[in-house]
């Protein structure tokens, strides 16, 4: 990819983004902080990327911390926004709460 | 070793599972707008996340499978046990830890990308290098940054501004060096020195520390959300680097959501992110200036009077705040609302926008504590409410209810948005003591004749209205 296209996308990207979080109410903006903070966690890619066509120890060291680092935000940002929001909409039934979801 | 594999690394095939990806996040945000939605957001993005996972390990070529599996085995362990375990009340430095990891990770990537650089032996393509560095610089910033945020919201380090001696030169300096060194290995873009690369992160972890550490407790919010746009933005330019469509987007979209919030919440403090950054707001204590040296007049009642007021009211506010997470008072407190709702007085609760620990977060623990989200007000729909309003229950929170914000043009928090409290019938404060908050100065609501204060732990004195009202 070019990087005039890589620009475009990215300003593109910021006006959606501007877009969609404008109309979030307050009152979710933790849980919204905490799923963007998931999202971020995208870097992990990276690492993969990294590892997965290393071929020197300190790079398998590296990338794999960098997988470990970003499993972390990427698994525990999903699930305890879910945590969060299943408050929000827990009303009906009291109990039985289930956290049973991959996020990687 | 890769029997999986199917896509060509930078194809159309990945690019357009990187596309779904994308695609999935801006779904998941943008059902994150209601309440019922939310949940069912979350999924489809974390949906979106296993897609571009998934994408990355079909990539041909890709090996070291063993490795693969332990980043993901440490990562997923670590990752489920402390969202299980944690506390709604820790839920802003867990959000600081887990965006530290994130940074942590976006600078390990640069690091590792530099060294595949050099490794090739030939020039590094600037369009590459630029977005390398920045990742680096913002990345460990992020990652040291974060971690001091956790350690004091966690209280482990004190929560009170620390301000070292000429600390703005120190950064600045810092600054300065990370900026000349990023430019000596632009420069040398045919052999950069790894050396010097190594001191960029570590002189950006040190700055990341010390523009931390000066900033007190009730900034934290602002904080974090500013450090997850910087985490947004260095994944958004590690996806330049590695031109990948899936980090641009998914990077730029968190950069634009923790600006955006940054900016309302310094909105709603009417002070700007340079002040908050810089200033070391809540660190002078302002107290002496405007005269605490002298007793002020108040009221003082018990649990008792407290709970016939209310008991009596027409109808109650709420106004919960920091002071209220801190003592873990939210169920208590509910506890009240219905002993008062039994006995037909309508209860709501008004929030401010930076009221708890980060954004949004009173609504999360009042949410914990089964409080139906109708009875959430926001500042703007409560205030006209007010002179209607019998009785405004004060929990732990200061300087947004000081009416000195609106009355005093001279006061430091003039022109801030508060919760109108003293426009109600009677006002109700549950406070440990007529001590400042954040900002350091007499809080006039506490001396106004329609208000009474109740000291005691927000948590006791809660259990205790709401035992008294039982009695009535």
């Amino acid at each position: 990819m070019d990087l005039m296209t890589e620009i475009t996308i990215f300003v593109l990207a910021a006006f959606v983004g501007f877009e969609v979080i404008s109309k979030v109410p307050t009152t979710l903006h933790t849980p919204l902080m905490s799923q963007t903070n998931a999202i971020h966690g995208i870097v992990m890619l990276g690492g993969l990327i990294v590892v997965g066509f290393a071929d020197d120890g300190l790079e398998y060291a590296i990338g794999t911390i960098a997988i470990a680092f970003g499993t972390i935000n990427i698994v525990g940002g999903f699930m305890v926004t879910d945590r969060m929001l299943g408050m929000f909409s827990k009303k009906p039934k009291p109990k039985a709460e289930s956290d049973g979801k991959g996020g990687a | 070793m890769s029997l999986l594999a199917v896509l060509e690394p930078g194809g159309d095939g990945a690019t357009a599972l990187y596309i779904v990806a994308f695609s999935l996040f801006i779904i998941g945000v943008r059902r994150g707008t209601h309440p019922t939605t939310a949940k069912q957001g979350n999924l489809i993005a974390a949906f979106g996340m296993a897609v571009a996972v998934l994408a990355t390990l079909l990539l041909d070529g890709i090996g070291n499978w063993g490795l693969i599996a332990l980043g993901l085995g440490i990562g997923t362990a670590v990752g489920v046990i402390a969202s299980i375990r944690v506390q709604m009340t820790e839920m802003p430095q867990m959000v600081a830890l887990y965006n530290g990891v994130g940074g942590g990770a976006v600078a390990l990537i640069a690091w590792s990308e530099i060294r595949h650089g050099i490794s090739l032996g030939h020039e590094i393509p600037l369009d590459e290098l630029i977005p390398v560095l920045f990742a680096a610089v913002v990345g460990s910033v992020s990652f040291w940054g974060s971690n001091i945020a956790f350690a004091k919201l966690q209280d482990l380090i004190p929560t009170r501004p620390l301000a070292v001696p000429g600390q703005q030169v120190i950064n600045a300096i810092l600054l300065i060096g990370i900026v000349a060194a990023c430019i000596n290995i632009a420069i040398n873009n045919d052999d950069p020195n790894q050396a010097i690369f190594i001191a960029i992160l570590i002189a950006a972890g040190l700055l990341g520390n010390l523009v931390v550490l000066p900033i007190g407790g009730a900034d934290m919010p602002v904080v974090i959300s500013l450090l997850n746009a910087f985490t947004g933005l260095s994944a958004a330019a590690a996806g330049f680097a590695l031109d990948n469509v899936a980090l641009i987007v998914a990077g730029t979209l968190v950069g634009s959501s923790g600006t955006i919030l940054t900016m309302e919440m310094a909105t709603a403090m009417n002070r700007s992110v340079g002040n908050i950054l810089f200033a070391g707001f809540g660190g002078t204590p302002a107290g002496g200036a405007s005269g605490g040296g002298e007793e002020r007049p108040h009221t003082s009642i018990g649990a008792q009077d407290a709970a016939i007021k209310l008991a009596y009211a027409d109808s109650v506010v709420v106004v919960p705040g920091y002071g209220l997470a801190v003592a873990q008072a939210q169920h208590a407190i509910k506890e009240v609302a219905d002993e008062l709702e039994k006995r037909g007085v309508p209860v709501s609760y008004a929030i401010h926008p930076v009221a708890g620990r980060m954004p949004g977060h009173m609504n999360v623990l009042l949410a914990e504590a089964d409080v139906p989200y109708e009875q959430l007000k926001e500042m703007e729909e409560i205030n006209p409410e007010m002179p209607r309003t019998g009785v405004a229950v004060v929990v732990g929170a200061n300087d947004v209810t000081n009416p000195a914000a609106k009355n005093d043009p001279d006061s430091p928090i003039a022109g801030m948005p508060i919760i109108e409290v003293s426009e109600a019938q009677q006002v109700i404060v549950i406070k440990r003591s007529l001590s400042p908050g954040f900002a350091g100065i007499d809080n006039d609501l506490f001396y106004e004749p329609n208000t009474s204060m109740l000291f005691a732990d927000a948590k006791q004195a809660a259990a205790d209205i709401a035992a008294e009202i039982q009695q009535l």
